[in-house]
């Protein structure tokens, strides 16, 4: 594989170039936002100097703390709850006989992925709508939190299934030879090998709830503002470096799940 | 099945083995995927039954809808009613904006596929330390927060903004050139946003690509040109698609983009929908509207459907 004479083979004149123009369109406007909010001057765009006096003084706004906790409270459930289901969900579609049903099963699981989010995003709302016009029912918070699960459980469904799929079934089989019944078997062989496939999913079920603006947006009630719906508000306001600290903080943490997921996934792949 | 037979213990063993857990755990298994469905059901499936009814409704005045049956949200698409001699009168107002919004899915898809299918190519033929590094430099970016990195974008091309204050500096202009809350701005910030979403699907099929293949073509006088265009484009049809797909898609019912680039006057189906349910308050126009644009993107996946398993068919 690493002989130069392949490897020229296998070249194409001009691709090296585009990738990199690629990689460096993809970072370079992120990049200076990040360096932004390090600015010590009240200008978006007007460089002055270093400080962090934009984190603290995001950090201190009360806005900000409840957004977080808002955010916080919404993902940390969807992702629990969406993480539980997929699993339970990837297993009762793997480890089956095909059932009648499978295929527009494995349909409404990926459902979420194939709507436009705008058309979710009206839906859900139209149906919070309905249910609290005609039986007087509103969950608050739970709107949001429910609407995210949906729209979780692909995220976190595809890796946990992936990783049944690529499991060695004979480990499963050696169990039930030694007479484990099904729960110790799955118990003590399946779920530990799950683990890896299960915190993928999850890392991934985190980013697009902490991340999510469209949905959230128009089914949030009043008071039920997201990191991602904060930011929004001061976008409609005379900026700050402010927004460019709020910002980098969920690229930040966006980043730090996207890394754990991948470097998960990549283990398994060796 | 193949497992049974790699297997130390004889195969018919194995084979009843097999049969005894898949009988015992079988049915019950099958109901551990209920709750997911459920949730999905009551609150991703029934919605969108819901606006397929609420479409067909009047509009309550203050948002919402009147248990009335009614055409007007789909005529109203097309016509508008003359206020004095009740007459339709054709108003393109929405055809356009659907057809901007298509043409901008379109050109975004062609753009991305251009950029993406080097990048994916070039990242394909790494060594495989150097793939993981690429892989995880558009993953990135693919899984950030839409919403800042659009944010990205329009701090630089602002009129106070970094391109006009370096092309200032420069002398090259004296006054900013307006960018933002422009069609280009829409347009870029498309690019921007999807071009990930096009080169990740491009790479999982050039990485599988049978590079012995290339081999044979050259060994048969054929040319780089050749080669790429002849050889591995076809090869790798099934990625250049879901990539395609994947980027059309949302592209075409983008929101985020249109709201903060196009600043409320360079409007796309995404923000048009909102705008039903906002300020509009008719919800059935909104919801005619989103269902016009699900129709579109049905009319995509049904050629997807049909293009790959064509491919299976001939393969």
């Amino acid at each position: 594989m690493a002989e130069p004479r392949i490897m020229d083979i296998k070249d194409q004149p001009g691709f090296r170039s585009v990738a990199i123009i690629c990689l460096l369109v993809l970072y370079v406007p992120v990049l200076i936002l990040m360096i932004f909010s390090l600015n010590s001057g009240s200008l978006v765009t007007q460089w002055e100097g270093v400080s962090l006096n934009w984190y603290g003084s995001a950090l201190v706004n009360g806005e900000f703390h409840s957004a977080a906790k808002n955010t916080l409270i919404i993902s940390v459930t969807a992702t629990i709850v969406s993480t539980i289901c997929a699993t339970l969900a990837a297993i009762g579609m793997t480890r089956v006989k095909p059932w009648r049903g499978l295929a527009a099963a494995f349909m409404v699981i990926n459902l979420p992925l194939m709507v436009p989010e705008i058309i979710t995003a009206v839906a859900t709302l139209s149906f919070f709508a309905l249910i609290a016009g005609t039986f007087g029912l509103n969950f608050g918070i739970g709107n949001l939190i429910l609407a995210h699960t949906v729209f979780c459980i692909p995220f976190a469904y595809m890796p946990i299934r992936a990783r049944l799929e690529d499991m060695d079934l004979t480990l499963e089989y050696a169990a039930a030879d030694l007479y484990a019944t099904p729960w110790n078997a799955f118990k003590r062989i399946t779920l530990p090998l799950l683990v890896p496939g299960i915190m993928s999913g999850g890392a991934l079920a985190f980013i697009v709830s902490f991340d999510d603006f469209t949905i959230t947006q128009l089914v949030a009630g009043p008071g039920q503002t997201t990191l991602p719906l904060y930011i929004w508000n001061q976008i409609r306001r005379p900026m700050t470096p402010e927004i460019n600290a709020v910002s980098t903080i969920l690229l930040l943490v966006s980043i730090l799940f996207v890394s754990v997921s991948f470097l998960i996934a990549r283990r398994r792949a060796k | 099945m193949t497992t049974a037979t790699l297997s130390p213990i004889p195969l018919s063993k194995a084979a009843s083995f097999e049969a005894q857990a898949e009988k015992a755990g079988a049915r019950r298994n099958r109901l551990l995927s209920l709750p997911a469905l459920i949730i999905i059901g009551i609150f991703g499936v029934l919605p969108l039954i819901i606006i397929c009814v609420y479409s067909f409704l009047v509009a309550a005045p203050y948002g919402g809808v009147q248990w009335q049956f009614s055409t007007d949200a789909y005529l109203n698409f097309l016509f508008q009613r003359d206020i004095f001699d009740d007459t339709l009168q054709f108003t393109p107002d929405f055809l356009i904006i659907y057809l901007r919004s298509f043409l901008f899915a379109v050109v975004t898809t062609i753009i991305c596929l251009l950029l993406g299918f080097p990048t994916a190519y070039f990242m394909a033929t790494r060594s495989p330390a150097q793939r993981n590094w690429w892989v995880l430099l558009i993953t990135i970016p693919f899984w950030s927060n839409l919403l800042v990195r659009t944010l990205a974008i329009m701090f630089i091309i602002r009129d106070e903004g970094l391109i006009n204050n370096a092309l200032i500096g420069l002398g090259v202009i004296d006054k900013p050139i307006t960018m933002l809350y422009t069609n280009f701005a829409i347009q870029l910030g498309l690019l921007y946003a999807f071009l990930p979403f096009m080169v990740l699907p491009l790479y999982s099929s050039l990485e599988k690509l049978d590079f012995r293949l290339i081999e044979a073509a050259y060994d048969l006088y054929a040319t780089r040109r050749q080669v790429l265009w002849r050889v591995i484009i076809p090869l790798s049809k099934p990625g250049i698609i879901a990539g395609c797909l994947l980027v059309f898609i949302p592209a075409l019912g983008a929101y985020v983009t249109p709201l903060i680039l196009g600043g409320g006057v360079h409007l796309m189906i995404g923000d048009l929908i909102a705008q039903q349910f906002g300020s509009g308050r008719n919800w059935p126009l909104g919801c005619a509207q989103a269902l016009i644009l699900m129709a579109a993107v049905l009319v995509a996946l049904f050629f997807y459907v049909r293009n790959t398993s064509g491919k299976l068919q001939h393969g």
